[in-house]
């Protein structure tokens, strides 16, 4: 039971994972996107259409990685060639995302979808915590390896650091020769392109179907929790399961009796108590209020990583969200 | 080929003028270009849209109705945008108003008989408002805690609030099972200003008057002043002795109030009643009529107009076209991409740079 | 053709660098017209010009950042065409920019590793660094991060990211602007070392006296064009500045300083803050007082607390009561507002985004200082504040015409205007109230000479109807000129005033470098 509770933990966190890491490598590079809702959106909605049309997911999400970059171009042709505010576009990809998922999901609604199925090696995920090392859908293991390769490209390589020093002062860098709107460019449409990843995880792993605005939100926490990370790429796993535990509370607090949680004996008799204390509590708040849980905790984690101004100082990329035009 | 910007000496007063024109004009296009894809007669479609809900006054009221909400939210919006704070919650704090303005009819059922129950509504509402605004504020202004994210989370929250209400405590029990609060009665309900011609009622003229005393705060007085010296510099606003803090207050309590207002109005006047679906994303809609209008309360009194023009379009398009409702959202999402692209325009001038003279002269200097 | 050095032959390929008739235009302005330089072998060579004379322009050509539109560089002998600057690099030219491209989250090691190709590992690269830095009399720790370095720390990571690509001509561009007098002579003898060793160097500057000291020869860049090519030695500071700026200098005109003997406009005691953020700079324990008609000059290197003191005594932060008082009123507890409110101007560094808006127009930056002073009459209505368009635009044109401020419209933004003209008119805003006590911090920093002289007479006639004016400033020269009593901030620290007649440089540099622990006492 224990086992099954982490893997709907790790089904939540993984979108939140993949499009938080996606967007850590974006900010430091110095651009603010704040369209990772609306991109997570049409990779959704394009990852659902395609696997249903051609039967099979691997396709889906192919497609969803592709339009989620494509979408974040758009993005980037505002935000770095025109140089426009970054807040407002971003809001503005979002919104344009949501409607415009919509609107290609107005036939998907109600369809039933194709899913990622789960991997299953002969042997090890038979074994106790089998299913969860090595029995779970292909988009856990990578969004691992993402943050894998994320951190070893920021830190140890000439490109990361060249990509950081973007992030650090983008005249500095242009002044050096950088070529940093390219590589700005670069680093968005990974961005964007993690963000539709994450999308299509929702509509293929997470449940198998397309429902209008099916994110709920999970694109500004995956935002939230870059901050929280302090932009560095471990701590966004941290946070990524921290909260995908929030998120899934609400539907194991109704799906559990209090009588599933069975009654330990010596030390654990303790721990098995406050469990049922703590399920009769949530059980008798109204649900709307545990559906709210993600979103309050957002703000908690938001207050609390930013109370330390010098630590935010010292972590934020100095030119986040500064429009560059060269000078000529 | 390449793009390149050359800064302007000073803002362009034309473009700054034209460029919510252009967009507009680029929406229009796009949106044609979009019909065509989905197999529908652009004339016909952008005609549904555009022109045909201006050719009945009925609809006209229709207009009034949807536009007061957006005008309203956006007034507040541009004091907030204009001195750089940037909430993105009015979503929440219109239903925040809605269900604080809504306590006096529900809970109080008797003083709906009462000719202070309207004031009485409205002031609650824009309190409530104020009040849910003031929370991400105060976390801005206390522990510099990035406005957006929490405003924004604080939209669900008061959704899921608004949805347990209206489901659980607040329900109508003579109401079958339907989720909504009991339907407000005499003095509770904004009436109907010309009940024979339309539905219009009082909410398109709180607007309006929301719109002209803004712009006179903006334009006229120096808490104006102090707003747009904010937003451009900060440090220039702390020697100019304004206190940014006091700004984010300011800021976020006066466009949660109108937001809230616009809540109360909508719930007592078109809607009637409390119920868990209240607006179509007016306070998102409004981010985009407060650009659109330049971040000017006049220029957003139009632009309120023209979105409320879109989402009857759309409304219309449905039936008389056969287009879904949501290419709605989709064209106002490109409307506001179109605005922020032109208004580059109003900063710098744009220049084609070729690749053979990209070869000639260096790139990087300091 | 420039003349050749003493005691070298006159062919040519003996001459590292040599440049005929060059020439930028950009659109109609001729920034750099028919330039002629040449450089040899193991010489030091100074590009003196004012402000706004082509000597940024000219050595960009020399860098690659820029293309000349005409002209011819010769380098050891052979015609080069310089597009970009891996190519100067690559031919052996290096560069040591006034503001320095670096980033304060890296190392100096990743600093210096991002200039150069991407091929050598940072290991090694810091290694050299260290050896180098060592070697050259710069020491440099590669693994200290940016953020917590001096400025002049700074300055060497860039000397040394310069030096690691072994160039044959480095060009400095006013390299002691951010140094203190110690600091310079260290970086004098490393220029002589480089010398030694057969490397030229050209060394842009307009301190008169450095060039001199150091200099073989020199050229002297006027509105884009070369007026003269001479031997600095021969020359005398005068001779050179004449030469600069085509007329003689307009001279401050300033009676004897005599001790003052008015009333205390200002008086700082015991002054202490903590710094605000991790790169700031705590007060620690500044006492001033500042009379009538007096000028009080404070110098020290940028980076020591001068920003930090300008927004303590201008009350942007705020301190305990008692610590401020100005003419005898306490206003440690007031905002900036209320301190103006008690006869007081403050003028700050950074013109664009502190002491006006960019983005906005004079009459909105007149406004934006003067609305608590003013509000008699800039203001209506009591509590409403609508502002009076008129009484402000009158007031603006007004500065406008007292300050001479060139422009070219009526009303335009701030961002418009020249460096020059901006100062002007933003000092001549704060001089307009006839304020008993002015601060200003860098009052000619960026500015064209005409205009700086211009401003430095206005700060001296403003004590001649008894105000106190606070001048900080990194230009010695500036401070010598005008002021009646000098102090030195050092590590958010201020020695004791001491009066101008008794001060030399040496003793003011010994103060920036922080040497005398016991002149702290008031």
């Amino acid at each position: 039971m224990f086992e099954s509770i982490l893997l709907t933990i790790a089904t939540a966190a993984t979108p939140l994972l993949i499009a938080a890491i996606g967007e850590l490598v974006v900010e430091r590079s110095g651009v603010l996107n704040l369209g990772v809702e609306g991109m997570m959106l049409m990779g959704a909605v394009t990852g659902f259409g395609a696997a249903l049309a051609t039967g099979n997911p691997w396709l889906g999400v192919l497609a969803a990685v592709i339009v989620g970059a494509l979408f974040s171009l758009l993005f980037g042709f505002l935000a770095l060639t025109l140089a426009t505010n970054q807040v407002a576009t971003g809001l503005a990809l979002t919104l344009l995302g949501i409607g415009l998922s919509g609107m290609i999901g107005t036939a998907f609604v109600g369809q039933p979808g194709v899913k990622l199925t789960a991997i299953h090696i002969p042997g090890l995920t038979d074994l106790p915590m089998g299913r969860f090392l090595f029995g779970q859908d292909p988009l856990f293991y990578i969004s691992i390896v993402l943050v894998a390769v994320v951190s070893w490209f920021l830190f140890r390589t000439r490109a990361g650091l060249t990509l950081r020093s973007i992030g650090d002062s983008h005249t500095a860098a242009h002044a050096l020769g950088i070529k940093v709107i390219p590589i700005r460019y670069a680093a968005v449409a990974f961005g964007g392109a993690c963000a539709g990843l994450a999308g299509a995880q929702m509509s293929l792993v997470y449940t198998s179907q397309w429902i209008e605005n099916m994110t709920a939100g999970r694109g500004w926490i995956a935002l939230a929790l870059v901050v929280f990370a302090s932009w560095r790429p471990w701590r966004v796993l941290l946070g990524a399961y921290l909260f995908g535990a929030i998120t899934i509370a609400q539907l194991h607090v109704q799906a559990l009796a209090v009588s599933d949680i069975p009654v330990g004996s010596g030390p654990m008799w303790l721990v098995s108590e406050s469990g049922r204390w703590l399920l009769e509590l949530l059980k008798s708040v109204p649900a709307q209020f545990l559906s709210s849980l993600p979103y309050l905790a957002t703000v908690v984690v938001l207050v609390l990583i930013s109370r330390n101004r010098r630590m935010t100082l010292i972590n934020t990329p100095a030119s986040l969200g500064k429009p560059f035009v060269p000078d000529r | 080929m390449r793009l390149e910007l050359v800064k302007r000496p000073q803002h362009s007063k034309l473009f700054s003028a034209l460029s919510p024109f252009i967009a507009f004009a680029l929406t229009v296009i796009a949106g044609a270009i979009l019909f065509a894809l989905l197999g529908k007669s652009p004339t016909a479609a952008l005609y549904a849209y555009f022109i045909a809900p201006l050719t009945e006054v009925w609809s006209l009221h229709e207009l009034a109705i949807k536009a007061a909400p957006l005008i309203l939210i956006a007034v507040g919006l541009s004091v907030c945008f204009l001195s750089n704070n940037w909430n993105i919650g009015a979503e929440g704090q219109f239903v925040i108003g809605a269900v604080t303005g809504a306590m006096l009819p529900i809970l109080y059922p008797a003083l709906q008989q009462s000719m202070a129950a309207m004031p009485l509504m409205l002031v609650m509402g824009a309190l409530g408002g104020a009040a849910y605004a003031a929370i991400p504020a105060f976390l801005k202004a206390r522990f510099n805690t990035n406005e957006i994210l929490t405003s924004l989370m604080l939209v669900y929250v008061a959704q899921l609030f608004l949805d347990y209400l209206v489901r659980g405590p607040w329900r109508d029990p003579a109401a079958m099972n339907f989720p909504q609060a009991p339907r407000f009665t005499g003095y509770a309900v904004l009436p109907e200003m010309m009940p024979m011609d339309g539905r219009a009622n009082a909410g398109i003229i709180f607007a309006v008057v929301a719109a002209v005393l803004v712009w006179l705060l903006l334009n006229r007085m120096l808490k104006g002043f102090e707003v747009k010296v904010i937003g451009m510099s900060p440090r220039a606003g702390r020697f100019a002795g304004f206190s940014t803090t006091r700004m984010i207050f300011f800021s976020f309590l006066l466009s949660g109030a109108l937001a809230g207002l616009a809540g109360i109005s909508e719930v007592a006047g078109a809607i009637g009643r409390l119920q868990p679906s209240i607006s179509p994303g007016y306070g998102f809609a409004a981010i985009i009529v407060a650009f659109l209008g330049r971040l000017n309360p006049l220029g957003i009194i139009a632009a309120g107009l023209l979105l409320a023009l879109t989402y009857l379009g759309g409304e219309a398009a449905q039936i008389s076209v056969g287009v879904s409702d949501k290419v709605v959202r989709a064209l106002q999402g490109l409307l506001l991409f179109f605005v922020l692209a032109c208004d580059t325009l109003i900063h710098y001038r744009i220049r084609f740079v070729s690749a053979v003279r990209d070869a000639t002269e260096a790139k990087g200097n300091v | 053709m420039g003349n050749t050095p003493p005691g070298a032959t006159s062919d040519e390929t003996d001459l590292l660098l040599d440049v005929r008739g060059l020439t930028k235009t950009f659109g109609t302005l001729t920034a750099c017209d028919r330039v002629d330089l040449d450089i040899a072998k193991g010489e030091i060579h100074a590009l003196l010009g004012e402000n706004g004379a082509g000597k940024s322009t000219l050595v960009k050509m020399l860098f690659g950042t820029l293309t000349p539109n005409s002209g011819e560089i010769r380098w050891n002998g052979r015609p080069v065409a310089i597009r970009s600057p891996g190519e100067a690099r690559r031919l052996g030219i290096g560069m040591v920019f006034q503001h320095f491209s670096l980033f304060e989250a890296l190392t100096a090691a990743e600093n210096i590793a991002l200039s150069l190709d991407a091929r050598t590992p940072i290991s090694q690269i810091a290694e050299r660094a260290r050896t180098l830095s060592v070697n050259y009399g710069l020491p440099l720790d590669p693994d200290a991060h940016v953020g917590d370095l001096s400025v002049g720390e700074r300055q060497r990571i860039e000397i040394i990211r310069c030096l690691l690509q072994e160039p044959q001509l480095i060009i400095l561009d006013e390299p002691t602007s951010v140094l203190t007098p110690q600091e310079a002579d260290k970086l004098f003898e490393t220029l002589e070392r480089l010398r030694g060793e057969g490397k030229s160097i050209l060394y842009i500057s307009h301190r008169l006296e450095e060039v001199q000291r150091i200099c073989d020869r020199a050229t002297v860049l006027r509105h884009g064009k070369v007026v003269a090519h001479c031997n600095p030695r021969e020359q005398t500071p005068a001779s050179l500045a004449t030469m600069m700026v085509g007329s003689s200098v307009h001279e401050v005109k300033r009676e004897a300083a005599q001790a003052a003997t008015g009333a205390v406009l200002i008086e700082i005691a015991n002054l202490s803050q903590p710094a605000k953020t991790p790169f700031a700079m705590p007060l620690k324990n500044i006492s001033l007082s500042v009379r009538a008609s007096e000028v009080v000059g404070i110098a020290g290197v940028a980076g020591n607390g001068q920003g930090e003191f300008f927004e303590a005594v201008s009350g942007e932060v705020r301190q305990a009561a008692g610590t401020i008082r100005i003419r005898g009123v306490d206003a440690g507890l007031l905002g900036i507002s209320g301190r103006r409110l008690l006869g007081a101007g403050f003028v700050p560094e950074e013109r664009l985004g502190h002491g006006a808006v960019p983005g906005m127009k004079l009459s909105e930056n007149m406004l934006l200082a003067r609305h608590k002073s003013d509000a008699r009459a800039f203001l209506r209505g009591g509590a409403l504040g609508v502002i009076d368009r008129s009484a402000v635009e009158a007031t603006t044109q007004r500065v406008i015409k007292e300050m001479d401020v060139r422009k070219s419209a009526e009303d335009p933004e701030a961002s418009a205007l020249s460096g020059g003209n901006l100062q002007k008119f933003i000092i001549g805003r704060e001089l307009d109230r006839t304020p008993s006590v002015l601060v200003v911090n860098q009052p000619t920093w960026g500015v064209d000479a005409g205009a700086a002289a211009r401003i430095r007479q206005a700060l001296i006639d403003l004590t001649r109807n008894g105000s106190a004016v606070i001048v900080i400033s990194q230009d010695l020269d500036e401070l010598f000129e005008i002021s009646d009593r000098i102090a030195v901030m050092s590590h958010g620290e201020m020695s004791a005033t001491i009066p101008i007649a008794e001060a030399t440089r040496e003793k003011i540099g010994l103060l920036m470098g922080g040497a005398d622990e016991a002149a702290r006492a008031h």
